[in-house]
């Protein structure tokens, strides 16, 4: 009877672990899904731009034109462990050169390499997996037009039990979601800052507080959190958390000057270089946004 | 004997707290606030101005132009002294780097005071010619608080 029991409780955790197993490994996107896409390199631009490309993974305080220039090696310190940039230039050898369409896809929007491993999500990819097909056959299309660089990708510094890369695959099935985490924007407006907020710049990553896991905490949605290199708070850019009018996001954006005319700074600093060179309108269309998200409480 | 060794320990420590709350760097992070603020609220003047929120004045423009060079002016080292850093102390986003990479921390003092400079030239010529040196001038802004202010 025991045995009998034994052998039932062994074949239930055989099953579990095979499905654990099936459940937890990277799905790439297939092959063909984006055959016969042609890209525009123009709003592949935008799209790279708005997506904050060159603000992670180009060299650490490149300026200006440098920053096209997609080596990686920026830092980027965590709980979970520090995670370096890698070179995504179009170098066959380093960069990503020898990829297909579909491989970027699935890296970008499913955070899986084209060696069917799983990335970690300090590549916002939770964010990215919201792109439009389009744009993300564009962005392929400008990135072809970069640089290329042969510095090889620097390995992050992750210890265990972080560095099982086969753990991410639970990671995604509990906290990676397409959906639009704001379900009903009101107006025209608001749905072009929700895609630019929420898909391309990823501000939630930065601005939502996380779970003990890593996971953004959605209730809590661009409430404000602590840095993740451990140096001072990000602040909350909910209503509730931000009280600055429309106007003032907007010139912000723009800027870098805060509605007293303190100045920006941080890693913000590129993000803001980046909204800069968008149109007035997308930055308008993120302020209406930001307006039309619950209100928060500073913690 | 030991009294008057322990008197003497006792007045070293007495002294020696006395130093340290002179030496707290409370006086340089206020000024170094200050003049921040004075900043501030000179850049809004010109800000406004450039974003028509206020009628462009050419004397108040260039008067807030002279501000912020005068600030430009001030000695910094004075302000940033050693052990004053948001690792040091609390009420302070200036990060530690500012000391070990002090150089290019001056270096870029000194470009916001080149562009107080371009603002000076500029600011009473019109309206129209603010926007430009106010672009430049916030590029300096952050191109400092990007790599040596700790978020808020």
């Amino acid at each position: 009877m025991l045995r009998r029991l034994f052998r039932y409780l062994l074949l239930a955790a055989i099953v579990a672990a095979g499905v654990a197993f099936w459940l937890t490994r990277a799905v790439p996107l297939e092959e063909d899904a984006l055959a016969g896409a042609e890209g525009d390199v123009e709003n592949g631009q935008r799209v790279f731009t708005a997506a904050g490309c060159a603000s992670c993974h180009a060299a650490p305080e490149a300026k200006g034109e440098d920053k096209l220039l997609l080596t990686g090696g920026q830092a980027f310190p965590s709980d979970f462990g520090t995670f370096i940039a890698p070179n995504i230039s179009p170098d066959p050898a380093e960069g990503i050169g020898g990829w297909t369409l579909a491989e970027f896809a699935s890296a970008v929007t499913r955070g899986v390499s084209p060696e069917g491993k799983h990335y970690y999500p300090a590549f916002p990819y939770t964010s990215y997996a919201r792109m439009e097909q389009q744009d993300l056959v564009d962005l392929w299309a400008y990135m072809q037009t970069l640089p290329a660089s042969d510095t090889p990708s620097q390995a992050h510094d992750v210890g265990f039990p972080f560095n099982i890369r086969r753990a991410l695959g639970g990671w995604k099935l509990l906290f990676m979601n397409d959906d639009w985490v704001l379900k009903n924007a009101a107006s025209e407006q608001a749905r072009q800052g929700r895609y630019l907020v929420e898909a391309l710049a990823h501000c939630g990553e930065c601005h939502t507080p996380r779970n003990l896991l890593g996971g953004l905490d959605t209730s809590r949605w661009l409430a404000g959190a602590p840095n993740p290199s451990g140096r001072g708070r990000i602040p909350g850019i909910a209503p509730g958390t931000l009280t600055w009018t429309e106007d003032e996001i907007a010139y912000y954006l723009e800027t870098g000057f805060t509605p007293d005319f303190d100045s920006v700074g941080g890693h913000m600093v590129a993000v803001v270089e980046n909204m800069a060179l968008l149109t007035e309108a997308d930055r308008y269309a993120i302020a209406a946004y930001l307006k039309a998200v619950p209100e928060q409480s500073e913690e | 004997m030991k009294k008057i060794v322990t008197a003497t320990v006792i007045a070293g420590v007495i002294a020696g707290s006395a130093a340290l709350a002179q030496g707290d760097g409370s006086a340089q992070i206020k000024a170094r606030q200050g003049q921040m603020r004075i900043i501030a609220l000179n850049l809004g003047i010109l800000g406004g101005m450039a974003q028509g929120k206020m009628d462009y004045d050419a004397e108040a423009a260039q008067n807030a132009a002279d501000s912020l060079a005068g600030v430009a002016m001030v000695h910094q080292p004075t302000l940033w002294t050693e052990g004053t850093s948001s690792l040091d102390v609390d009420g302070t986003r200036a990060l530690p780097e500012i000391w070990e990479d002090n150089d290019d921390f001056m270096t870029k003092w000194t470009a916001f005071a080149d562009a107080t400079v371009a603002m000076q030239a500029a600011a009473g010529t019109g309206k129209d010619a603010i926007g430009p040196a106010m672009g430049a001038l916030g590029g300096t802004c952050k191109g400092c608080h990007e790599k040596y202010q700790e978020p808020n």
